[in-house]
């Protein structure tokens, strides 16, 4: 597979601030990258700077092997669909998809009968001649997603496009997003602040904070195999532990466990001494005897599909546990000392 | 909480001074239909001073000064407006660089300094340079003093404009200027009219710097009116005046209504 963008040793500076430092990844063609870090982390930054709105500072970016750093935004290969859609409002939603086309010099006829095609893609044909402003909010983010695909980029950029939906429309929309991606094979960069977005949808994600890369892997590389405090904290939901390395060997390490019971687990470290321990709540379940971790039953949260329960260790830590509601599961009380077993290979040591 | 109407003195300031604002505008309208050619007397209705106006002995002088008035007005206002539009762009999209304050000042200035002090400036200066006063020197001198008046509304038009759409043309394949062109341009001309429209006014009604500038025998509408009402006040005048209120209300009324609109839509 070839790669659609190289970013070399990006840095990007505002006068003294740094948004971004020497930043390193690659994307590969037809792939849906995400870009998944809070706000201030420096992923819009790393957008724009491919869509060619914000100047590089130092490094280069290389878009099918030719470097972009120099060339104005309408001379890339790239579109962009923005966070509140940009749509032209004084212009009907036709002529907003087809004004890419006609900037590239395409026959009046030709580019109203591809604009056309492109609404059909998203089902809003019956809306060709209205105005943007006519249109709700999701109907709007279809326009805006058939007006950048329509020139045919070899890159698609979303900055943030669904946060402005509400939550139904949302979840449609990840899946309407993928099978688009998949359909056109072009490559998509997606850029989010919402983990759950980037878990559904991605190929793989960039975990982005304080204008560094933290990690960059598939969707369950990085929720099962967090490399530090700050994934395994940032992507779901997890409890830290801190625990002593007794031994290193080969990717796993042996531990012990507040309450003093052994434990061997893979690790993304091999020093030895105190380090985080990172377990989903959802990879813990409740034994009468023979558990890892001894708890008291502080609060029990009623979810639905499942319960949630905020116990204590005996030396004070917090561990959150979540597990399926079903009739096989006796709830337990508010008081009770329970067990807790740690599914096999799902405690993992983080580097820091 | 009282509405402003319980304030103690309300009715009568509010009376006091629409009277003073509005009453002489009242009393030239009303007497410019007079039938007599007394100032002071009704003599009953009459639209003999206005049959006076076009077709009086003074007609060809209040023709000729009305003719030089609208081309420097429709002449002034095209090029501040044009000037105006580079200028709000520059300063609101043109991010930030050094001296932009200082620009901005320098922009608005002329609404600042006194109209006379400016009037006896520009003729100083065009004298200096060796420029004969005419028709050219009252056009340079509306252009200079209409743009301010242009570049207010413009810059707030497009200071309601987001960055956004110029970003997504670019990112659409548009050079700069047809990004220009075919987005911000039609996004901000209700500024555009709106500002166009008041300079306009501004230029047809100028008097002080335009009697300073104009030279002899060059006459514009206002300079004209005061030639004449030198040697006393006639009906005519009256008549004359209550045209120029009309095209005045008429503009600046679409300026008003150009700009709502436009505030309406996104």
């Amino acid at each position: 597979m070839s790669d659609a963008i190289d970013i070399r040793r990006v840095v990007k500076r505002y006068g003294t601030f740094t948004a971004l430092h020497g930043v390193s990844l690659t994307i590969r063609d037809n792939e849906f990258f995400t870009l998944l870090g809070p706000s201030g982390c420096g992923k819009t930054t790393l957008l724009r700077m491919i869509a060619g709105f914000e100047d590089v500072t130092q490094g280069e970016i290389l878009l099918f092997g030719q470097n972009i750093a120099g060339l104005e935004p309408d001379r890339r290969p790239v579109n962009t669909v923005f966070q509140n859609y940009a749509l032209f409002p004084h212009m009907s939603v036709l002529d907003n998809v087809a004004f890419g086309l006609k900037m590239k010099g395409m026959a009046a006829e030709t580019r109203r009968a591809r604009a056309g095609k492109m609404l059909e893609m998203v089902h809003l044909s019956a809306f060709a001649d209205r105005l943007p402003a006519q249109l709700s909010g999701g109907q709007q983010q279809r326009v805006a997603l058939a007006r950048a695909l329509a020139p045919e980029p070899r890159v698609l950029l979303l900055d943030e496009p669904l946060s402005a939906l509400d939550l139904k429309l949302r979840q449609a929309m990840r899946v309407e997003l993928k099978q688009l991606q998949e359909d056109t094979g072009i490559t998509f960069i997606f850029v989010t602040h919402d983990q759950e977005e980037a878990l559904t949808m991605s190929d793989r994600i960039a975990v982005m904070s304080a204008g560094h890369v933290q990690q960059i892997g598939s969707a369950r590389e990085i929720y099962e195999a967090p490399v530090n405090r700050f994934v395994a904290d940032f992507i779901g939901e997890t409890n830290l532990l801190e625990v002593d390395i007794v031994s290193v060997a080969a990717g796993t390490a042996r531990v012990t466990l507040p309450g003093g019971h052994p434990l061997t687990c893979p690790s993304a470290t091999d020093s030895l001494g105190k380090h985080a321990l990172s377990i989903r709540p959802e990879r813990l379940s409740l034994v009468a005897e023979g558990g890892d971790l001894d708890v008291t039953v502080e609060r029990v949260v009623y979810l639905g599909t499942d319960l949630q329960l905020l116990t204590r260790l005996q030396g004070g830590m917090e561990m959150h546990v979540r597990i399926q509601n079903s009739a096989r599961v006796t709830v337990p009380k508010v008081g009770d000392r329970v067990g807790l077993r740690i599914e096999e290979g799902a405690a993992r040591l983080l580097a820091d | 909480m009282k509405g402003v109407r319980h304030y103690p003195g309300f009715l009568a300031i509010t009376i006091l001074c629409l009277v003073v604002l509005y009453a002489p505008l009242l009393v030239i309208m009303a007497y410019s239909f007079n039938g007599s050619t007394s100032i002071t007397t009704w003599g009953g209705f009459s639209l003999h001073w206005y049959v006076d106006v076009f077709t009086g002995a003074e007609a060809a002088r209040f023709g000729q000064a009305a003719w030089n008035s609208l081309t420097i007005a429709i002449i002034a206002a095209t090029a501040s407006t044009a000037i105006a539009t580079a200028a709000a762009v520059a300063m609101i999209r043109g991010g930030t660089f050094r001296g932009k304050r200082a620009t901005f000042a320098l922009i608005n200035m002329p609404l600042m300094v006194p109209e006379i002090v400016t009037a006896v400036a520009t003729l100083i200066f065009f004298a200096m340079i060796g420029l004969t006063t005419g028709y050219l020197t009252i056009l340079i001198a509306h252009i200079t003093f209409c743009i301010p008046f242009a570049y207010l509304p413009i810059a707030a038009r497009l200071q309601g404009i987001e960055g956004h759409y110029e970003q997504a043309a670019r990112d659409l394949y548009a050079s700069r200027w047809q990004a220009f062109r075919l987005i911000l341009l039609p996004l901000m001309a209700p500024g555009v009219v709106s500002g166009y429209l008041l300079a306009f006014i501004i230029s047809l009604d100028d008097f002080i710097i335009t009697n300073f500038v104009k030279g002899a025998g060059m006459e514009t509408l206002p300079t004209a009116i005061f030639g004449s009402v030198k040697q006393g006040i006639k009906p005519n005048i009256m008549a004359i005046s209550t045209l120029m209120l009309v095209v005045s209300i008429l503009f600046v009324t679409l300026s008003y209504l150009i700009n709502r609109k436009g505030r309406r839509a996104p």
